[in-house]
C-alpha cells in the first residue's frame, strides 16, 4: 500500500493538492480534517449529517453510494447527481489522481 | 435567578461529566441546553450508533451512554434548564456570572463552564417561501409539551429518528398521522421505520413517499399544506406542520461572548482549559489547542482538569485535596 494524490477544491474555489496513506482504513472526511479543509464531520463519519458533503469530479471507480448515505443525502441540501458523503468514501489505491469539491455549508 | 456554582452550557456528554468530576469536589451544578434532552449530540445525532472509544466499554450506544453519564451524575443532584439557548453571559461586580437564556431564565455562578460542542443546534428548516410567517403557529421544528398535540391531526415530515419516532409516538397516541418524506428511504432505526409502516397498515398513519410539502396555506394560523408527490400534488387541511430534519450545530451566541475564538471554537489554555476570560472554562468540542482532538474522552479529561481550577476560584482560601473515589467512594447530596 502507497500514498496516493488527490485534489479538494474547497468552497473558496482553491484547490489543494493532498496525499493520503491508502493503509490507514481511513475516508475523505478524515483525510480533508486532517489538511485543516473546512469540512465538520459533526457526526463522526456515521452517514448521519451532510457536512462532509462532495461533489466528484473524476470518473475513478471506488464504490457507490451505501443506503445509509443514499438516506442523508434525501435529507441534505445542494444535493447534485455527483453528491458523496466523503466520510463514506475509503481512501485506497483507486482513488489515486480524484478531484472532489467541498458542497457549500448547509444554510 | 437559579444560582449555583458552576453553570454548564451544554448538556452533552463532556457537560455532564463535569457535574459528578464537580460533585466529588462538593460543587453543584447546573446545566443548560438549547434541545429539550440532556445527551447533546448523542441524543439529537445517533443515539442508536455505537461508540467503540470510550475507555473500559468495548462498545456502547450513544444513547446508552448519556443514561450511564447521567446515572453518574444522578447523586450531585444537577439543576437542568433544558430547550432554552444561553444567550448572554454578564458578570456582575462581585464577580460572579449570570447567563441568561433565550426564554430569558437567569442563572448566577462564579464559575461558568461551556461545553457546547460544534453549538447550539438549530432546526434544519425546510426551503418554503412563506415558512417564517407560520412558525409557532402551526409549524414547529421541535416537538416540546408533546400531550397538547395528542388526538390531533398533524403533518411529520423527514425520514430520520425524530420524524419517525414522533409519528409513532403519535399515531399511538389517537392523533392522525400524515408522514411525509422525499423517497423511500429512510434513516431512521429500522424499527421505527417498520412500525410506521403497521401503523400505515392499520390506517393510523398516513404515509407519503417520494412527496414533500411545498406551500403552507392559513390567514393567522397554519391551516393547510400543499404536498409535491409523485401522482401530483395533494392538500392536506391541518393546523400542525411538524418539519423533522434534524439540527444542524451553529456556534451562535457563544461567537458574541468576548471569547477568544479560533477556527470555530474558543481557544482555552490547556493547563486547567480556562478561556481568556478568567472563571469561564470551555471543555468537550466546543474548544481548541495546540494538539486538539474532538473526542468524547478528551473532554472527560479537560472537564477533570477544568474542574479543578474552578475549586479553586470558589475556595481561594480552603487547602486543596484531590479526591480518590476509591478511597470513599462517592458521597453525593442531599
Amino acid at each position: 500500500m502507497s500514498d496516493i494524490n488527490i485534489t479538494v477544491i474547497d468552497r473558496e474555489g482553491v484547490s489543494h493538492k493532498l496525499i493520503a496513506p491508502s493503509d490507514m482504513n481511513m475516508n475523505l472526511m478524515e483525510v480533508c480534517k486532517s489538511y485543516e479543509l473546512p469540512v465538520e464531520g459533526i457526526c463522526g463519519g456515521m452517514a448521519m449529517c451532510a457536512s462532509c458533503q462532495v461533489y466528484v469530479h473524476t470518473n475513478n471507480h471506488f464504490g457507490e453510494r451505501n443506503d445509509d448515505e443514499e438516506a442523508m443525502l434525501d435529507d441534505a441540501y445542494n444535493v447534485k447527481p455527483n453528491s458523496r458523503l466523503g466520510c463514506q468514501i475509503s481512501i485506497t489505491t483507486e482513488l489515486e489522481g480524484a478531484e472532489f469539491e467541498l458542497a457549500p455549508e448547509e444554510p | 435567578m437559579i444560582k449555583t456554582d458552576i453553570v454548564i452550557i451544554g448538556a452533552g456528554p463532556v457537560g455532564l461529566f463535569a457535574v459528578f468530576e464537580a460533585g466529588l469536589m462538593k460543587l453543584r451544578c447546573h446545566l443548560i441546553d438549547a434541545i429539550p434532552q440532556a445527551g447533546g449530540q448523542l441524543s439529537e445525532i445517533y443515539p442508536k450508533k455505537p461508540i467503540y472509544d470510550i475507555p473500559g466499554y468495548p462498545t456502547v450506544l450513544a444513547g446508552e451512554l448519556v443514561d450511564k453519564l447521567m446515572e453518574q451524575a444522578a447523586p450531585f443532584k444537577p439543576g437542568f434548564t433544558l430547550g432554552e439557548r444561553a444567550e448572554t453571559i454578564d458578570e456582575l461586580p462581585n464577580g460572579n456570572f449570570v447567563v441568561t437564556t433565550s426564554q430569558g431564565t437567569k442563572h448566577e455562578a462564579p464559575v461558568v463552564m461551556i461545553a457546547g460542542g460544534l453549538g447550539s443546534f438549530e432546526p434544519r428548516k425546510p426551503i418554503i417561501e412563506n415558512l417564517l410567517d407560520f412558525e409557532q403557529k402551526g409549524v414547529n421544528y421541535i416537538v416540546k409539551d408533546p400531550d397538547q398535540y395528542q388526538g390531533k391531526e398533524m403533518v411529520i415530515s423527514g425520514g430520520g429518528d425524530s420524524a419517525l419516532d414522533w409519528a409513532v409516538y403519535f399515531a399511538e397516541k389517537d392523533s392522525f398521522v400524515h408522514l411525509v418524506h422525499r423517497s423511500d428511504r429512510f434513516r431512521a432505526h429500522k424499527d421505527s421505520v417498520a412500525k410506521a409502516y403497521e401503523l400505515a397498515k392499520l390506517g393510523k398513519l398516513k404515509l407519503y413517499t417520494f412527496a414533500e410539502v411545498k406551500q403552507l396555506k392559513g390567514k393567522q394560523q397554519l391551516e393547510k399544506v400543499i404536498l409535491e408527490t409523485k401522482d401530483g400534488t395533494v392538500p392536506i387541511e391541518t393546523e400542525l406542520w411538524f418539519p423533522l430534519f434534524g439540527l444542524s450545530p451553529k456556534l451562535g451566541p457563544i461567537a458574541d461572548w468576548g471569547l477568544e475564538i479560533e477556527k470555530n471554537a474558543i481557544a482555552v489554555d490547556t493547563f486547567d482549559y480556562q478561556t481568556n476570560r478568567s472563571g469561564i472554562f470551555a471543555i468537550g468540542d466546543v474548544n481548541t489547542y495546540p494538539g486538539k482532538l474532538k473526542l468524547i474522552l478528551c473532554g472527560f479529561h479537560e472537564a477533570t482538569l477544568a474542574v479543578q481550577s474552578a475549586y479553586k476560584r470558589i475556595n481561594p482560601d480552603k487547602k486543596f485535596t484531590l479526591k480518590y473515589t476509591t478511597v470513599q467512594g462517592v458521597q453525593g447530596f442531599d
